[in-house]
């Protein structure tokens, strides 16, 4: 088995209020990791410290051998190899859903137009869009525009992808088709980090559930263990309350 | 009341000027206005600071005293240029501090989210705003910028000072030969209400045909 992603005692500020503090963990090509934990804890912080986004105060971040928070590595060629979701979709609003999952391939990667256009056509097959190809995002429900975005992502052909908070924004009766086309995803051995509040996903599919609460990890295990025998208190509190508020949908 | 139809020939020399300044100060001044936006939003304190100074002192000195400084100022250093470039310049250099103005709100408007997933896909910050910020900071922008065409095409008209024969130029010259001040600047006044119209309408065409749904102040409530 391969490290894809090594995290290393990762520290971030954001002014007096410390975020994270000394975050670390591993991910094995083709884990589905969940991060779950109280808002405020530092999970977005965490996964946007990972493609530097926001750049972390302390602490390394490896992708397979290259050490993406050294400052001489190019970090747009390593962004382009890390998909992130983003909780309120962001799709670019004056390109067309096909516009949208083709243009990195073809501005960052150089690929040809032609050939972008056959592989985002793949991509938005796959999360079952093809249909929607011409429309704007402002055309799609909330549920359209996170898969087109997750297909924007897929064009890249991430090594890993980062789901923030991926249904948070979503409609209750949206969220179910967003899972949908995440679960398959981890079932092809997509490498996922998803930060979530769906504990069903996480059952169907996460190897591991990382437990954070203030800017640490409070504990990890597969999705089982920490339902049925969790270390701490918090853990066994926490997943209680989630699984209560949000009910388990897939 | 006193109309004669040469009158109209004779100012209609002045139109290829007119049009050629206004033209060619928009021009400049998306350009530099772009370049001026980009920098006051996205550059370094220091350029920031320099840019704003540009754009105060452009805003908030008298257009006409601007291109004096330029046509009779300059000659004192050595520096004489020609009364067309003297004009092209001075409204050239004010306009794009006035656009700059203009396309920093509009970029400041695109949604910060558009720039982070632009990043996160692995484009550079200028890719980012060639490809995703500047495409929809001009849509944004449109409505209001259309008001900076419109008022070059009439501020043009204060080139006359430095004896252009403009629109403005002609009707002064044609005036004050027959001394129908009041008539002939009349149909000055149609000319640029006349041009003002055909931009306006021009204007709204390409409005609409680069309009995207939801983007921009389409189908909002008035």
């Amino acid at each position: 088995m391969n490290t894809l992603l090594r995290v290393e005692d990762i520290h971030k500020c954001y002014g007096k209020e410390r975020v994270l503090t000394g975050v670390s963990f591993e991910m094995m090509k083709g884990d589905t990791k969940v991060i779950i934990g109280p808002s405020g804890t530092g999970k977005s912080t965490l996964l946007r410290c990972i493609n530097r986004l926001t750049p972390a105060d302390k602490g390394r971040v490896w992708l397979e051998d290259e050490e993406i928070t050294h400052t001489r590595t190019n970090i747009n060629r390593i962004r382009a190899q890390i998909g992130f979701v983003f909780q309120d979709f962001n799709l670019f609003s004056h390109l067309t859903a096909l516009g949208n999952v083709r243009i990195a391939p073809t501005k960052v990667k150089g690929m040809k137009k032609a050939e972008a256009t056959r592989l985002a056509m793949e991509e938005l097959e796959r999360v079952g869009l093809a249909d929607k190809a011409g429309a704007y995002p402002a055309e799609l429900s909330g549920g359209q525009q996170q898969r087109v975005s997750i297909a924007r992502a897929l064009a890249m052909s991430p090594k890993l992808i980062l789901f923030d908070e991926p249904t948070s924004a979503l409609d209750p009766e949206l969220i179910g088709e967003v899972l949908d086309v995440m679960i398959s995803l981890a079932k092809e051995g997509m490498t996922m980090l998803v930060v979530t509040h769906e504990m069903g996903f996480a059952r169907a599919v996460a190897d591991e559930i990382i437990f954070m609460e203030r800017g640490i990890i409070v504990e990890h295990g597969p999705p089982a263990q920490l339902f049925s025998s969790p270390k701490h208190r918090r853990t066994g509190e926490f997943l209680h309350k989630i699984t209560e508020l949000y009910g388990e949908t897939v | 009341m006193v109309f004669k139809w040469e009158w109209v020939g004779k100012l209609a020399e002045g139109l290829p000027l007119t049009l050629e300044i206004t033209f060619t100060c928009i021009a400049i001044g998306i350009v530099l206005g772009v370049l001026l936006a980009l920098a006051r939003v996205y550059g370094n304190r220091p350029l920031r600071a320099v840019c704003g100074v540009y754009i105060q002192f452009f805003r908030g000195t008298p257009l006409l005293v601007q291109l004096f400084m330029i046509y009779f100022g300059l000659p004192n250093w050595g520096i004489k240029l020609s009364p067309f470039i003297s004009g092209i310049l001075a409204l050239g250099l004010n306009t794009a501090a006035y656009q700059a103005e203009y396309f920093r709100g509009a970029i400041q408007a695109v949604r910060g989210g558009q720039l982070l997933a632009a990043r996160s896909l692995g484009m550079s910050l200028p890719q980012a705003i060639r490809y995703v910020i500047l495409p929809q900071a001009f849509r944004l922008v449109l409505p209001s910028w259309s008001n900076e065409f419109i008022l070059m095409l009439k501020y043009s008209s204060i080139v006359f000072t430095i004896a252009l024969l403009d629109l403005m130029g002609q009707g002064k010259r044609l005036a004050s030969r027959n001394f129908r001040f009041f008539e002939v600047f009349i149909v000055v006044a149609l000319f640029y209400l006349a041009l003002v119209f055909v931009v306006t309408q021009i204007l709204r065409l390409i409005e609409r045909r680069v309009r995207i749904p939801g983007l921009g102040t389409e189908g909002e409530a008035r």
